[in-house]
């Protein structure tokens, strides 16, 4: 279970993970040593995954970013297995979100131009 | 900018971890320290890398469950915009707010420990908002991050 100061100290990363641990210790009010082990126990029970680096898709040349909302036919047993399974295979495909509501699926997809999601969403479907 | 082998190898791998030493990554790459060091300087500098980002476990975290709102604002009563948005970004538990063209004005996405949590932010927090009119809600099930095409 997280304390007070987990939480502080989470509130603080998350706005600027690269943030020396002398400076968040000094906001979260408690002293590097003790800073360093919540985090070093944060990172072995999982609570903190990882930390990543944000790509701009756009410099990489990937200047269109859409969001493609999808309803699959729930009658088939394997519809949702067989459709995610082709998802991934799509490199372009940067998110995949399932949910209960008017949307089943929806794909975060980037792409080159306009032309360039034609080609991507007929590869998934 | 365009990317060589070495420099998609050395994205792959701080989107695993970017919290990776240039010791670790020049090991991994069979490269220098210096050489990692330039490659990294130059993926920020073209804007390639344009942050870093902590990932959390929600569950870890009491967040059980995550649903996204569609929330179109009542035509009558004339509501500001500014209004709106400055009482949703005060609700802690709105995580994202965009404003959207389509059948909905705003997209939020808000998390909850759990169903009754969510119920309470729902009716205290988000029900009460200046000029909500319609509501749609999508639970999120499942949500994954795929590295992209690097």
């Amino acid at each position: 279970m997280l304390d007070d100061l987990d939480r502080r100290i989470l509130r603080y990363l998350q706005v600027e993970p690269d943030m020396p641990l002398s400076d968040l210790a000094d906001r979260a009010a408690t002293t590097p040593s003790v800073a360093s082990r919540r985090l070093s126990r944060m990172r072995r029970d999982g609570t903190i995954v990882n930390k990543t680096v944000l790509i701009d898709w756009a410099a990489l040349g990937y200047e269109v970013e859409v969001s493609l909302r999808v309803t699959l036919d729930k009658t088939q047993p394997r519809a949702f297995d067989t459709f995610i399974d082709a998802a991934r295979d799509v490199p372009e495909v940067i998110e995949i979100q399932t949910f209960l509501g008017r949307v089943d699926v929806r794909l975060s997809v980037v792409a080159r131009d306009m032309a360039d999601i034609n080609r991507c969403t007929v590869i998934v479907f | 900018m365009i990317l060589d082998e070495t420099d998609r190898a050395l994205l792959r791998l701080l989107q695993q971890d970017a919290d990776q030493s240039a010791t670790a990554l020049a090991k991994n790459l069979r490269m220098s320290q210096p050489a990692i060091w330039r490659r990294m300087k130059r993926l920020k500098e073209e804007g390639v890398i344009k942050g870093v980002a902590l990932n959390l476990n929600r569950e870890k975290l009491g967040l059980g469950v995550t649903v996204f709102l569609g929330i179109k604002l009542a035509t009558k009563g004339r509501v500001s915009l500014e209004d709106f948005e400055r009482a949703v970004k005060a609700i802690p538990e709105v995580q994202q707010i965009e404003h959207v063209l389509g059948l909905y004005d705003y997209r939020l996405r808000v998390v909850a420990r759990d169903i009754s949590d969510f119920e309470r932010v729902l009716r205290r927090r988000i029900m009460t908002l200046p000029g909500v009119g319609d509501l749609e809600a999508n639970v999120l099930l499942s949500e994954e991050k795929r590295p992209g095409p690097i």
